[in-house]
């Protein structure tokens, strides 16, 4: 199963807007635009030399259940190949393995991908309610937090992880963010501020839980002879692994123990060659939508041992200096606009590949992971490099 | 064109629309054995021996078609569980929830999956882990998961 593509492919570009709350300013096609400009000035590219565009969403946020007709000319796809994927929280990375899988299947040499959400314009847990089965979760289902709730209090009684430790997470997190011109939230914090913010769903608070963002990323993936032409420094995709599970929410573990995750990334590393992640990789945008998330997913993600989320960062092993930083852009917490989140944790990996970083740059990067998590706890990554 | 967005417009879209969600062979089941004898069926796999709540087609393990109801009873022990406090629209009635409520996931006696539910306890503060847990039921019930109202610990 484990394989490498037969074909190399690169991430030549990457393009963002600048993450708010609200963009009241633009509207949806407005806002895809901006990003699709800052992709082609970023890869000094123009729409013509792109064979195809890949687009989505998550769809019941906005009730726009038809991006892919209302854009095809401001996103560049006008009379050409041109395709929606919508996975729900996974929808950014399911876009950038679609692009991946097109240019490694040689029918494409470049192909642009796209993921937006205007959070502000729909109502975001009612929106995830609807994603639940309407015979059996969405009466006492209450969106991510209730359930990143219930999951996070059978994560701490199993290995003893504080809250504590996750307000750690937001602290790291959020004060990354002022590296991150794009980023939504930048705030200077401290775990008792967490601590003491507003209980939404014991054990998660307001600073514990990622914020509802409007904002779009778009990419480029090029074949071997078109990134080496378009791009001196491109970040090489080893590996791209997708993963579902089961459909309801009682049957899986969402923290303690992800599978999806566990199995994409065993995967995934298999076909990298990476034996010992915390050393083998050099940085990881991981999707951590609560703080519980990024300490849980450590474990599944093989930085550490099961039940060791909350050693590792107090040992600061992922902070900017440590020897596995996580989340410079100031990951999920700091921004979330959905159908881009996950493709932003792409982006911004190869952004540290390409040493585009500025301020967020972690130095000597040469391998990097991103993960997408999403819909009834299915996870997605990719391995990027330096060299194909 | 202007840069600024003072004077850009604001399109709103409120409408009702219905949906009709066909339950299915398996959930029907379910529900008319909940509605009459206030019993939680699930299924098993016959070849691995899972036994899945909420019933459903097939065994994703095995990918063998489930046949087999197995009467679950109506206690378990909590796996999971928070008590909701912020305010959220429920799509269900157009109004807000309302909150406080307890949520949480129950291990019903043999299943291999965990029911999520409404829980409660004397007080919401003395939820916890490992709880005995037992099914209130709704006297009229009409065939859907709210004959059951919530699980209530079972407190010494």
């Amino acid at each position: 199963m484990a394989r490498r593509a037969k074909r190399n492919v690169a991430i030549v570009a990457t393009g963002q807007t600048d993450h708010r709350s609200k963009r009241p300013d633009v509207n949806i096609v407005e806002m895809i635009h901006e990003a699709v400009r800052r992709c082609l000035n970023d890869a000094q590219m123009s729409m013509e030399e792109i064979d195809g565009v890949v687009i989505g969403n998550m769809e019941h946020f906005e009730g726009i259940f038809a991006t892919e007709m209302w854009s095809a000319d401001s996103a560049g796809y006008l009379l050409k190949h041109g395709m929606k994927i919508t996975t729900g929280g996974t929808t950014g990375t399911s876009l950038a393995l679609a692009g991946y899988y097109h240019v490694a299947s040689g029918l494409f040499d470049t192909v642009m991908t796209i993921g937006w959400e205007k959070q502000s314009e729909g109502e975001t847990t009612a929106g995830l309610i609807f994603q639940a089965d309407p015979l059996w979760e969405r009466a006492t289902m209450s969106g991510a937090i209730g359930s990143f709730a219930a999951s996070a209090t059978a994560y701490m009684n199993k290995y003893g992880i504080t809250e504590e430790q996750a307000a750690k997470v937001a602290v790291k997190n959020r004060g990354n963010a002022f590296n991150n011109p794009h980023a939504h939230l930048k705030m200077e914090l401290t775990v008792e501020q967490v601590l003491k913010s507003k209980m939404l769903a014991y054990p998660i608070k307001m600073l514990d839980m990622c914020p509802t963002s409007d904002g779009a990323c778009a990419m480029i993936f090029a074949s071997e002879e078109r990134a080496k032409r378009v791009c001196t420094n491109p970040a090489w995709v080893i590996a791209g692994v997708t993963r579902h599970d089961q459909p309801f929410g009682g049957d899986l573990e969402m923290l303690a123990d992800l599978r999806t995750l566990r199995s994409a990334t065993e995967e995934a590393y298999k076909i990298a060659g990476i034996k010992d992640p915390l050393k083998d990789i050099d940085v990881a945008e991981l999707y951590e939508p609560c703080t519980f998330a990024e300490l849980s997913w450590y474990e599944t993600a093989g930085f550490c041992g099961p039940g060791e989320g909350g050693k590792l960062i107090d040992s600061g092993v992922t902070y900017m200096d440590g020897e596995l930083p996580v989340n410079p852009s100031g990951g999920v917490l700091s921004t979330n606009c959905i159908g881009a989140t996950a493709m932003i944790r792409v982006a911004e990996a190869a952004i540290q590949v390409m040493d585009k970083g500025g301020k967020r740059q972690v130095p000597n990067v040469n391998r990097a992971i991103a993960t997408g998590f999403g819909g009834s706890w299915w996870s997605d990554v990719m391995v990027l490099s330096k060299t194909p | 064109m202007s840069e600024k967005g003072g004077s850009l417009l604001l399109a709103e879209f409120n409408a009702n629309f219905s949906f009709n969600y066909s339950a299915g062979r398996y959930a029907s089941y379910f529900f008319k054995k909940l509605k009459e004898q206030k019993q939680i069926m699930g299924i098993r796999c016959s070849k691995c021996q899972r036994i899945f709540v909420p019933p459903r087609p097939a065994c994703g393990f095995c990918f063998e078609r489930n046949t087999e109801w197995v009467d679950l009873g109506d206690e378990g022990t909590l796996w999971g569980y928070t008590v909701v406090q912020f305010p959220f629209l429920d799509p269900l009635t157009g109004e807000e929830r309302p909150i406080p409520y307890g949520y949480g996931f129950i291990e019903l006696k043999g299943a291999s999956t965990r029911l999520q539910h409404f829980v409660t306890a004397s007080d919401l503060n003395k939820l916890k882990i490992g709880l005995r847990m037992k099914a209130v039921f709704r006297e009229e019930r009409k065939g859907s998961l709210a004959d059951i109202l919530y699980f209530q610990a079972i407190e010494e």
